[in-house]
């Protein structure tokens, strides 16, 4: 079996990421080779064949000529799969190659097993498995799925080339909104999500952060909402906590969100919903209504 | 211009969901169904664009799905697309995202819109495939998770979202087709008049035979329940009771209580 897998250069820089898609090429025993679109400076570690193209020439975002490059190392390999971590560029670039190949592409794939890949579905609250019936299949890995794999090793060098032709270009990088806000060395962090329901009890959620004398976070409908600011929001379009101790008030647990806390050293959940996925990663699941829970909690941590 | 907008109908994820009989997706029975979070931002990008662009544009929404979809083709209507067509397919449910994508594609070739929007990816699947598949068999130039949009009539900028907060500006050739993330905008609520009107607007059904149904690339074959980790422990009851116990663990597993906390 051989695994094409595909490495990405985020703002001039080699994601870090890629040992997971050489941990996934591991777990399913297949013999890896990479493609990358990036810098020379900055290569990724393994054994075994890179096909590289030059960023500087076409681009670090650049879904035609990106599309084109790893059709290039496809016909190369032939793999029997093509592997992207679930990330913007790997979303945005896997169809764009399953389309052209005709293949299959599972989306998001959190284990193997059952004859198939396994993925969340229901916002999270649900696994499926799905079975591909082409001869190479598409793939992209949740993030944090698959063990990283050390980086070892000096790769076999060879150039793709391609014509620059492309209807899409990036234009520009923006910034994070500046929220002025730093979670990542927080040692409590209590966050509010859709479940609390009402703005009324962010308020409650606030207490509880001072109380534990922590900071609030977010989850993503909280933050679109208007509630709390940006700035707040944990998740992989947010900020990456590793607190000591992370309460979970009302959040579900969609993988974007545990994205950003699974660091974290302890995890106490408050949801209504005892099958929420928040239950896979929590310590302490609290079957209850915020509304009357958080204020019984409060004034006993205030007495 | 002409402009398409893709939605699927998803049921509200509070819900509890139980496998069907196959074990191959849930069971529909008791299910709330409405229109899929992220296509709610793509049909009222549509309907700001054609609104912007005053009397030069139309409006069109499309879905793939049994019966019931017709009722989010009716509000998708009412917040102001102008033609509705329901691609009738009982079975939509169990098409994997090349079928549907090739069944829009095919019904939109012949049309040439000039921007068609989708959602990024879907609540319940969230496979994030069709909108691009779609862009891939029409030839159309795509960006995806659109978090800012704006278009010149022949060229679109779109605002990525990418990790960590980042945001990348990209300009697109159009015709394009763009995949909406939470947040583009604020989905409009449809007032009670155009609801009325929404009624009386064109809605096209077309069997998913007619348009271009092709074999499946991928096969769902389990659905279960998330298994929760072994290690949490779940409590139920009292809310008085609960507080006692949660300070409990709190003590004796972490030392944020110790440490200044606990005011």
């Amino acid at each position: 079996m051989k695994a094409l897998l595909v490495a990405e250069c985020r703002k001039g820089l080699l994601a870090g990421d890629y040992g997971e898609l050489l941990g996934f090429a591991r777990a399913v025993g297949a013999s890896a080779s990479m493609v990358f679109v990036g810098y020379a400076d900055e290569l990724p570690r393994f054994e075994g064949r890179l096909h590289f193209a030059d960023a500087g020439e076409y681009g670090e975002y650049n879904p035609d000529v990106h599309k084109r490059l790893v059709l290039q190392a496809v016909e190369a390999e032939r793999p029997d799969y093509v592997v992207f971590m679930h990330s913007s560029y790997g979303w945005d670039l896997a169809p764009r190659v399953a389309a052209a190949m005709r293949a299959a592409q599972v989306s998001e794939v959190a284990a193997i097993g059952d004859g198939g890949f396994v993925t969340g579905c229901c916002n999270g609250k649900m696994r499926r498995t799905v079975t591909p019936s082409t001869p190479c299949t598409i793939l992209t890995l949740q993030p944090g799925a698959f063990p990283v794999e050390a980086a070892v090793g000096e790769p076999q060098l060879l150039h793709l080339e391609t014509v620059k032709d492309a209807s899409v270009e990036l234009f520009r990088y923006e910034p994070p909104a500046d929220g002025g806000i730093d979670l990542s060395r927080a040692e409590v962090v209590v966050s509010a999500g859709r479940g609390v329901g009402r703005r009324e009890h962010v308020e409650l959620v606030r207490a509880l952060a001072e109380a534990l004398a922590g900071e609030v976070g977010a989850s993503r409908p909280v933050v679109d909402a208007g509630w709390l600011e940006h700035g707040r929001q944990v998740g992989s379009s947010g900020q990456s906590v590793s607190p000591a101790l992370y309460v979970a008030c009302g959040i579900s647990g969609a993988i974007q969100h545990v994205a950003g806390m699974k660091g974290a050293g302890f995890v106490l959940a408050v949801n209504t919903d005892r099958d929420a996925p928040i239950g896979e990663v929590a310590d302490l699941l609290v079957v209850a209504d915020l509304a009357q829970f958080l204020p019984a909690l409060l004034s006993k941590l205030q007495t | 211009m002409k402009i398409l907008v893709c939605i699927k109908q998803v049921p509200d994820m509070e819900a509890r969901f139980t496998p069907n009989s196959a074990g191959s997706w849930f069971d529909e029975s008791g299910l709330a169904f409405r229109m899929n979070d992220y296509d709610e931002f793509a049909v009222e990008e549509a309907v700001r664009l054609k609104e912007l662009l005053g009397g030069e544009a139309e409006v069109t929404v499309l879905s793939v799905g049994p019966d019931r979809v017709v009722e989010m083709i009716r509000k998708a209507m009412a917040m102001g697309c102008d033609r509705g067509v329901h691609v009738k397919d009982d079975r939509a449910v169990e098409r994997d995202p090349w079928q549907i994508a090739s069944m829009i594609a095919d019904y939109a070739r012949p049309l040439a819109f000039d921007l068609v929007f989708t959602g990024m990816q879907s609540l319940d699947r969230g496979s994030a495939q069709v909108g691009v598949l779609v862009a891939e068999l029409l030839g159309l130039s795509c960006a995806t998770t659109a978090v800012g949009f704006s278009c010149d009539g022949s060229a679109a900028t779109v605002v990525r979202e990418l990790e960590g907060g980042t945001k990348a500006v990209v300009r697109l050739r159009l015709p394009a087709l763009v995949t909406c993330q939470l947040g583009l905008n604020t989905p409009r609520y449809p007032t009670l008049p155009n609801i009325l009107k929404a009624k009386k607007r064109e809605l096209t059904v077309l069997s998913a035979e007619e348009i271009g149904l092709e074999a499946p690339l991928a096969v769902t074959t389990g659905f279960s329940q998330h298994e929760r980790s072994a290690s949490c422990m779940v409590i139920e009851g009292e809310v008085e009771e609960l507080a006692d116990r949660v300070l409990d663990v709190l003590n004796e597993r972490t030392a944020v209580l110790r440490r200044g906390g606990g005011r």
